[in-house]
């Protein structure tokens, strides 16, 4: 591992080097909510100074970039009676993505497991992880945040160079001969002795200001042991089987396809399109029946998959714990809750 | 080619169904239908998959030989149940076109008051007409689909269509519109604090309301099995008043079944 340090201004310089032949995505502004507070999204960000660098976190996770809501997986011509079927990974250009925060780096990596490491790789997914180059961002804990109960409030791998702020100046950690290439282009410099002091203290201080902790000691167990419990259904009671959890969800995948066909006959199209295991048809099969008909149930097998079945086949839990999840539920369904309701913390409820 | 003859044309080898439909309005603003009329791009490839033989909107030709009946707008008048019960009696299929049709939409609204002569006179001043309680078309006879929608979704209309004549399931969305909207990227109206109808309301407009940052008002009618109690306590919550969201659970009638209201079945 690398590591370096520049000079606060160099950032605008390393951005304008890096937009210059690339589509850069990273936190923007897009409004204010009913409190005045900043709305930040992931977005196309044409100036350095569109970048809100210091955002707290972003609505909707990075994922629309290399898992869409809504992509076509194969379009068809019809011609003749006959047709042909033509297939795009829909990639356009190289994506930087700039300023991911921890999460949304352990998320991609999380993604990376079921998608292009598995024995069926995704082909959509591959073809856009691969031409991508990340630069990560460290950041300050907010309320809702528990990536650090989740293991993921640091990012080991995943990225292309880390950015953290030590007051003055920046510290860079280089994993990729690509970053450090980029790096040339601008001015930096060894790391000393106090900059690693430094470091730590920024570190130390930042694991200070987590608020919100997720105990997961023997959690696969305990959610095994209870099943059957009662707060299922009192988490299912609030659910409004919505899927908005899924949709902002980073690590969340799971999608169906969909068949057009062209009004003129001439065409036709496979969509995949992002759907969650929240809404009341994701179990239903073909003959009309639903395994899942009841919303408790499906709540509950969300976090059977999050923190139990990813947990036995990757052991690492399939949530980062960015807290975007609980935070756009507008039934106040949030993951700390629920677990700790699980683990028997709340007889009373 | 003939209209419900499989005839030449063909998709994927198999010939195509090409139903005689008919269109009919009964109480409503006719809007539905314009939205079918209102998409010239594809509108010759969607007339070109059915045959009109009824379209008041559109042509002046009748004919009284139809399988598929597209039906609009609510029922308030005895000769309109002779007319609609007729309707049913010929066509194969009838289909409840938009939120008047499956629910009695806005027109509906007049039934919470519980003396329909004064409305009468407010709404039409001193030549009443003969108006009674708004009914849907299926408190008075079967109805085969339902599409929604105030208006109804052009795209959905032509897709169920285009379904029947090359003999595809038609299939709605169960789920609400809040995924659509997530889709969408919006930022959710609650957020900005505004009401929204959207995690009860039944999705297919692709949130139509959401995407210009107005609230939904639930034309479409219910999702599948939505939770009203959840969604009550939500606009407390959010400090809305009851008064404000019985207006928006009430404006199109689709939530009138679950408020323990009825309608006026
Ligand atoms: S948990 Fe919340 S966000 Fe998820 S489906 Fe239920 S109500 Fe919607
Ligand atoms: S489940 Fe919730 S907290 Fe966990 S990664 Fe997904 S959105 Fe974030
Ligand atoms: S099953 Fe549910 S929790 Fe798991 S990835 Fe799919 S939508 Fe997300
Ligand atoms: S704006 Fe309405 S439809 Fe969109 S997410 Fe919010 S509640 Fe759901
Ligand atoms: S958002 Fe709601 S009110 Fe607007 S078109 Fe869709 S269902 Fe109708």
């Amino acid at each position: 591992m690398i590591f370096r340090t520049f000079e606060k201004q160099e950032l605008k310089k390393l951005f304008d080097i890096l937009a210059a032949h690339n589509r850069i995505i990273g936190p923007v502004e897009t409004g204010r909510d009913r409190k005045g507070q900043p709305v930040y999204a992931f977005a196309d960000v044409p100036e350095y100074n569109d970048i809100r660098l210091d955002y707290s976190i972003t609505k909707l996770p990075a994922k629309r970039f290399f898992l869409p809501f809504k992509e076509d997986l194969s379009t068809f011509k019809i011609e003749n009676g006959d047709w042909r079927k033509e297939i795009s990974y829909n990639v356009e250009r190289p994506l930087i993505f700039f300023g991911l925060h921890p999460c949304d780096i352990n998320a991609l990596n999380k993604l990376d497991k079921v998608l292009l490491h598995s024995v069926y790789p995704m082909p959509y997914y591959a073809a856009k992880r691969k031409n991508m180059f990340i630069v990560g961002m460290d950041c300050v804990p907010q309320p809702y945040c528990f990536c650090r109960s989740m293991g993921s409030d640091t990012a080991l791998h995943g990225f292309d160079m880390f950015i953290t702020d030590l007051g003055s100046r920046y510290f860079v950690e280089i994993l990729t001969d690509t970053a450090y290439n980029f790096l040339k282009n601008i001015k930096t410099g060894e790391p000393e002795e106090v900059d690693h002091i430094q470091y730590m203290k920024v570190v130390a201080k930042r694991n200070n200001e987590f608020t919100t902790q997720v105990d997961t000691t023997d959690l696969t167990k305990i959610l095994d042991m209870e099943f059957q419990a009662e707060v299922w259904k009192y988490w299912g009671d609030k659910c409004l089987a919505c899927g908005t959890c899924s949709n902002v969800c980073p690590t969340c995948y799971c999608y169906g396809v969909d068949e057009t066909v062209d009004i003129d006959l001439k065409g036709a199209r496979k969509t995949k399109m992002l759907h969650s295991c929240n809404l009341i048809d994701f179990a239903a099969v073909a003959g009309g029946h639903n395994f899942r008909p009841e919303r408790h149930s499906r709540l509950k097998y969300r976090y059977y998959h999050k923190h139990r079945g990813f947990v036995e086949a990757f052991e690492e839990s399939l949530c980062v714990g960015c807290g975007r999840c609980g935070e756009s539920c507008l039934a106040n369904i949030t993951v700390p809750e629920v677990i700790d309701s699980v683990r028997g913390n709340w007889r009373n409820k | 080619m003939e209209a419900g003859e499989t005839g030449t044309r063909t998709y994927l080898g198999v010939p195509l169904y090409r139903p005689r439909v008919a269109f009919f309005e009964f109480s409503s603003c006719e809007g539905c239908q314009l939205q079918i009329l209102n998409n010239e791009s594809t509108l010759l490839d969607f007339l070109s998959l059915v045959e009109v033989v009824n379209f008041r909107e559109a042509m002046t030709a009748r004919s009284d030989d139809y399988e598929i009946a597209f039906v609009e707008g609510s029922i308030t008048r005895d000769d309109e149940v002779k007319r609609l019960k007729k309707i049913r009696k010929k066509a194969k299929v009838l289909v409840a076109l938009g939120s008047c049709a499956c629910f009695g939409g806005v027109n509906q609204l007049k039934n919470r008051f519980k003396d329909l002569n004064r409305v009468n006179k407010e709404v039409y001043g001193k030549r009443p007409i003969e108006s009674g309680p708004v009914r849907t078309l299926e408190d008075i006879v079967k109805v085969d689909l339902k599409i929604y929608g105030c208006p109804v979704k052009k795209e959905e209309v032509e897709k169920i269509v285009l379904h029947i004549a090359i003999g595809k399931s038609i299939v709605l969305p169960k789920y609400p519109v809040c995924m659509e909207c997530k889709r969408n990227e919006n930022i959710c109206l609650f957020e900005l604090g505004e009401p929204c109808l959207g995690p009860v309301t039944r999705a297919g407009c692709d949130s139509w309301c959401p995407n210009s940052r107005a609230g939904c008002w639930g034309c479409r009618g219910p999702a599948d099995e939505p939770n009203m109690e959840q969604m009550k306590k939500i606009m407390e919550e959010y400090g809305f008043s009851e008064e404000t969201i019985l207006d928006r659970l009430e404006c199109f009638g689709g939530f009138s079944s679950l408020m323990g209201k009825g309608n006026t079945k």
